[in-house]
């Protein structure tokens, strides 16, 4: 019965269920999308990290995130290649260039120089062309999403990075740069061409250890073995990248802070509307009371009141955030809703207007039924 | 015309055997007691004294009106008989259960299993179905639905308002939301009905038929029927009349 008594006192009056939903609705999408960018974004700016076959990365001591770090020597490739434990050590460069457009403009962008033969640090979801064709000279690949970007229409259609030329391989779907500047996926030679590396530098020493030994006691061994670097395990390093892009620069702690602005106005509007509602319907809950109904009794329908809110504004609002998440996959912006989030965003809605009726409850718990004899 | 020409509501069953036996127990438990009640609100200079060393008690199978002028007192009496207000001071009796100082849960409790309300607004909960409105009361007693839908369309059979189970109460006329709001009083089948000013909203044909509705609860059934009204067109139907002046009780006199 308390059901049909909170769905009827909802639907009782429409404008203001209307502008109930409104507000679950806008809460819903302005905590969706900016979740969304937080994990896309965090997602993005560990991605080649995430995606790397490779258990530990080594790098110049004092770097703070996978984007902007200082060349290793020789030496280190060495030295890790003959560390106890490990199985395969291969080099990476990541450095940011120039991109010239053929309009004429520039573009910064972010190549990612891999050793062919291993594929630790190739490109993934390539949806035209080949990895393969990366052994070819001068070739890169970049993902579809910044064709507009950088003035590259097709395969084959040749393109200047600082100053050297390369042909379009491959596109890939879906590898999105945190930093703005696309990745351009090369061989390690073409790699350190472009970037005017001498043969012998490189930025990452990638390992796989061997299979029984832990990641761990390499990562002890390598820090013995290896002079002036920093070892990471692969979980570590995308954890420290994401956490300086994320934290240290500000830029997520932004993001969250608009979420949780989503948040306060859905409790505020949802707060609102229902103390109206309940204000509407104080003589009835005060003839509720008068009858013998029990506070909890009285809680119920206000709390069903909230939770059928929240249900109805959480399925529209969660349905408008996925079209906008489809809508932003063909753009530079990368709003990320899996399930995870799409369920947690569920029970933040929950809680939000359950807390919403917390005044309402408290008003009709210090309602006194005497005012029932009072005239209405 | 006798009262009991207005006596609309054959369709009430008759439960001499229910009279009987409540007037068998008239004097040993009755319905309502109270004794020495004082109430007063406000404080200071604006305090005003609504009830003082007020003392009735009304037995089972006995309608009762409560009269006198505004600001008398006889809706506080009867909030304090509803066990919804406190007295300052003195003793309310239900069944012979002191209420007293009860705390608010159990004082739901009482209302709940033995009171019964009708109000002169009547109440009713503007949203919900006629017959919703009465399964309401027998929700509260943790009947379930489909026995609720079942006994509050036989109640509403009993007042008169068989054929209106599906109508919103904005649908119904003033006498037919009055006799709904008796249903809903009646469905959890209490020993005890208050009433205030039932028939004020009413026109005087629908104002005898409720207050026969009443009348017939109290001497059919052996329910205990305390109603605070103005209305002297209702007089008649009154086994004892009761009237507070100035929050005492002046004369407490039987209806010939």
């Amino acid at each position: 019965m308390t059901l049909i008594i909170a769905i009827r006192n909802l639907l009782h009056d429409k404008v203001r269920l209307v502008v109930t939903l409104t507000g679950v609705v806008f809460a819903v999408v302005l905590i969706a999308v900016q979740s969304g960018l937080f994990v896309g974004f965090t997602s993005a700016t560990s991605t080649v990290i995430d995606h790397t076959d490779a258990d530990i990365w080594i790098c110049a001591r004092g770097m703070r995130n996978f984007d902007v770090t200082s060349p290793l020597p020789l030496e280190a490739y060495y030295q890790a290649l003959t560390t106890p434990g490990v199985l395969e050590v291969r080099r990476l460069v990541v450095q940011f260039a120039n991109w010239k457009k053929p309009d004429g403009g520039t573009e910064s962008v972010e190549v990612v120089g891999f050793e062919l033969p291993s594929g630790m640090g190739k490109p993934w979801n390539v949806v035209a062309g080949s990895v393969d064709y990366l052994s070819l000279t001068d070739t890169v690949i970049i993902d579809e999403v910044y064709k507009g970007k950088l003035g590259v229409e097709n395969l084959g259609d040749s393109v200047e990075i600082f100053g050297h030329r390369a042909r379009v391989v491959g596109f890939t779907h879906g590898i999105r740069s945190f930093t703005t500047a696309p990745y351009i996926f090369c061989a390690l030679p073409i790699a350190q061409t472009i970037c005017n590396l001498r043969e012998s530098k490189f930025t990452y020493v990638l390992v796989k250890t061997s299979p029984g030994v832990s990641v761990e006691t390499v990562k002890r061994s390598l820090l013995e073995h290896v002079n002036g670097v920093d070892v990471f395990s692969r979980a570590e390093f995308s954890h420290k990248t994401q956490e300086y892009w994320m934290f240290t620069t500000g830029a997520g702690l932004a993001l969250l802070i608009a979420a949780a602005l989503g948040l306060v106005v859905g409790v505020v509007v949802v707060a609102q509307t229902l103390y109206a509602t309940t204000m509407d319907h104080l003589g009835e809950f005060g003839t509720l009371r008068a009858m013998g109904a029990s506070n909890g009794y009285i809680h119920r329908i206000i709390v069903i009141q909230a939770l059928v809110s929240a249900l109805a504004g959480y399925t529209l609002g969660i349905s408008i955030s996925f079209v906008i998440v489809q809508f932003s996959e063909k753009g530079g912006a990368s709003i990320l809703l899996p399930p995870w989030l799409a369920i947690g965003l569920f029970a933040v809605t929950l809680g939000m207007c359950v807390g919403a009726s917390l005044i309402s409850i408290n008003k009709v718990t210090r309602l006194d039924p005497v005012m029932v004899f009072k005239g209405r | 015309m006798m009262a009991g020409d207005d006596s609309h509501m054959a369709a009430l069953p008759t439960a001499g055997a229910g009279l009987e036996q409540a007037l068998m127990t008239r004097d040993a438990v009755p319905s309502i007691s109270v004794n020495g009640l004082c109430k007063a609100f406000g404080t200071g200079q604006a305090r005003t004294v609504a009830l003082e060393q007020v003392s009735l008690t009304v037995h089972p199978g006995e309608l009762v009106l409560l009269m006198g002028p505004s600001g008398s007192g006889k809706t506080t009496l009867l909030s304090i008989m509803g066990c919804i207000l406190r007295p300052d001071s003195g003793q309310v009796a239900i069944h012979g259960e002191v209420v007293t100082g009860l705390s608010e849960p159990e004082l739901c409790r009482v209302r709940l299993s033995k009171l019964g309300f009708v109000f002169q607004n009547y109440n009713l909960f503007p949203t919900l179905r006629a017959v919703e409105n009465v399964m309401v009361a027998l929700d509260l007693k943790g009947v379930s639905m489909s026995q609720a839908r079942e006994r509050a369309a036989e109640v509403m059979d009993t007042v008169g308002l068989g054929d209106k189970l599906m109508s919103l109460p904005e649908d119904l006329s003033g006498g037919q939301k009055q006799r709904l709001a008796i249903a809903r009083a009646l469905a959890g089948d209490p020993e005890i009905i208050l009433a205030d000013e039932p028939t004020a909203a009413l026109d005087s044909v629908n104002g005898r038929l409720v207050i026969g509705l009443l009348r017939d609860l109290a001497r059919q059934r052996g329910r205990c029927v305390v109603v605070v009204t103005h209305d002297n067109r209702i007089f008649e139907f009154a086994d004892r009349i009761v009237r507070i002046e100035d929050g005492r009780i002046n004369i407490s006199e039987m209806n010939s």
